[in-house]
């Protein structure tokens, strides 16, 4: 299992491939078509993750020492967004996803390229992955 | 008919720059519209040479400020047919426009009345109303919509009735473009003297209004989504409605005499210009409605109209293509979805393509609950836009589609 930094390397080596916005908006969305539905029922408004412009359900499980990430959202940017940010934590020690420094999204341009708003609702993603991990690694 | 779009688009320098790369084409009309040299001239104009606060002072520069913001207001007073200046209120916006009616009609209303609004409305023509009910007790009531998203006037004559105190109703829908059919409406409250209020967010840049033809009691206005400066809005009121509210803001400029004990209004329209105007923006509006006047409201109109069928006949061939709003008088907006995506992500795709559109609920919450939905894409054409932005919008929104199916 990759570390949580080979991860992001692996991340930021698949964006170098595209020059332009379009395609690497085309990626995300690929990432976010590829990430499995999250069942209906676990819709609730429990599990939406606050500050974000589209909906995003977020709900995490601990298995062990470490942390499963499940997410959806109604926009298929927002979701190709959190298959990324899974794609990077799941199933990564609950330790290291709350200590984590997330230096691919500055890398890969995404951070830059995002209106307030909306790198708003990117924090926000990260915050609540952050935070269930550093709840399931305190019970530890 | 002989209009120009491309001399028109020279007096915009913002039309003329790269987004992504691409030629930026500007579909956000609705929200506010783009300022032509005139309006940015004379602000520069008023900065550099006449800047001095009005109203007050002797000196020359104070005086040509004071001229220069009370021809304005001449001007407005004769671009709505106005009776008098006086009946011209310079505010911050229409938000302000219509929370100031609702404040004043605070110590007017009695518990037993009711306020009319439609479903239709801007949140800033339903959010003062629903505060001036909650503070005296009096009940608000809805003009339904059908799903062309036009009014339903079947009820009207039971919604507005003899303890109807206002009707508050927008003469076009930001949200979908419907235009609404006033005189009846108005007829109406007047039949059982109520007081009426015609919010022209919309209007403004597109039709021509003549408040006395209309007879209507309070009409407002907003000076940037008329290619003017943003942070000014009009408010016109009859005399005598407007002497029989109190102002809500207290200050300078609309006092006519303050003791510690007491102080006495001013006249209209200063007793509802509390502080220090917004000089600038008064000038520029100025500017921006002569230009408007320069090309012609009607050529303005109807270059807006062709604009609007083009667009409609195109983007109905994309598959799945959902407009939202299909009443038979309409204004340039179109309001849309398309199946299989979400408007935030053909938001995001449209801007990596130099398109600027609006997305999300459009300030128009309850619009949206009706329709069942949680927002839109809305493009909304302005004088400056042409058949080939249309043309590239429509790629544009081909290839966002594709890339989110």
């Amino acid at each position: 299992m990759p570390t949580i930094a080979e991860k992001q390397a692996i991340l930021i080596e698949e964006f170098t491939f595209f020059d332009e916005w379009m395609d690497k908006y085309a990626h995300i969305i690929e990432m976010g078509k590829e990430l499995p539905v999250l069942d209906d029922a676990h819709k609730n408004d429990d599990l939406l993750v606050q500050g974000c412009q589209s909906k995003v359900w977020l709900k995490a499980e601990k298995e062990g020492a470490h942390v499963r990430f499940h997410a959806d959202a109604d926009a298929i940017i927002a979701k190709g967004i959190v298959a990324m940010l899974i794609d990077v934590f799941d199933d990564q020690p609950a330790e290291e996803v709350a200590a984590a420094d997330l230096g691919f999204l500055e890398e890969i341009g995404l951070k830059d390229h995002l209106s307030p708003t909306r790198a708003n609702g990117l924090m926000s993603m990260i915050k609540q992955m952050k935070f269930y991990a550093l709840a399931f690694s305190s019970v530890n | 008919m002989n209009y120009d779009v491309q001399a028109i688009r020279e007096q915009f320098p913002i039309l003329h720059q790269q987004i992504q790369g691409r030629p930026l084409v500007y579909l956000d009309n609705a929200a506010t519209a783009q300022k032509p040299l005139a309006v940015i001239e004379a602000i520069t104009h008023f900065y550099t040479k006449d800047n001095a606060n009005v109203h007050r002072g002797v000196h020359t520069l104070s005086q040509r400020s004071t001229d220069a913001m009370e021809a304005v207001r001449a001007d407005v007073c004769a671009h709505i047919n106005a009776r008098e200046v006086a009946e011209i209120i310079f505010t911050r916006g229409i938000t302000d426009s219509i929370n100031t009616v609702a404040f004043g009609m605070g110590a007017l209303i009695q518990p037993h009345q009711n306020v009319v609004i439609t479903a239709l409305e801007h949140h800033s023509n339903i959010v003062p109303w629903q505060m001036l009910c909650e503070r005296t007790g009096a009940s608000l009531r809805y003009i339904p919509m059908n799903d062309k998203g036009e009014l339903d006037l079947s009820n009207l004559a039971a919604l507005v009735d003899e303890n109807t105190a206002m009707v508050a109703f927008n003469h076009i829908s930001n949200a979908l473009g419907t235009i609404n059919p006033v005189q009846i409406i108005l007829d109406r409250a007047k039949a059982v003297g109520a007081w009426t209020l015609v919010d022209g967010a919309q209007s403004g840049p597109h039709a021509k209004v003549d408040v006395q033809d209309w007879d209507v009691d309070f009409f407002t206005l907003s000076s940037h989504k008329m290619y003017g400066p943003t942070g000014l809005g009009v408010l016109y009121g009859k005399r005598e409605r407007l002497e029989a509210i109190p102002p809500y803001q207290g200050g300078g400029e609309m006092i006519a005499t303050v003791t510690l004990e007491k102080s006495t209004y001013a006249t209209i329209p200063h007793k509802f210009e509390a502080g220090t105007p917004h000089i600038e923006g008064i000038i520029g509006f100025g500017a921006a409605l002569n230009y408007i006047n320069s090309v012609g409201i009607e050529a303005i109109a109807a270059h807006e109209a062709a604009l609007l069928a083009y667009a409609t006949k195109a983007l109905s061939t994309i598959e799945g293509f959902r407009i939202i709003g299909t009443a038979e008088h309409k204004a340039s907006v179109i309001s849309f979805l398309v199946e299989g995506t979400h408007p935030y992500d053909l938001g995001v795709l449209l801007d990596q393509q130099g398109i600027a559109v609006r997305t999300g609920q459009h300030c128009t919450q309850p619009i949206m609950d009706q329709f069942c939905i949680a927002g839109t894409a809305r493009a909304s054409f302005a004088m400056y836009n042409t058949y080939e932005e249309i043309d590239l919008f429509k790629a544009a929104l081909e290839r966002a589609v594709t890339m989110l199916r």
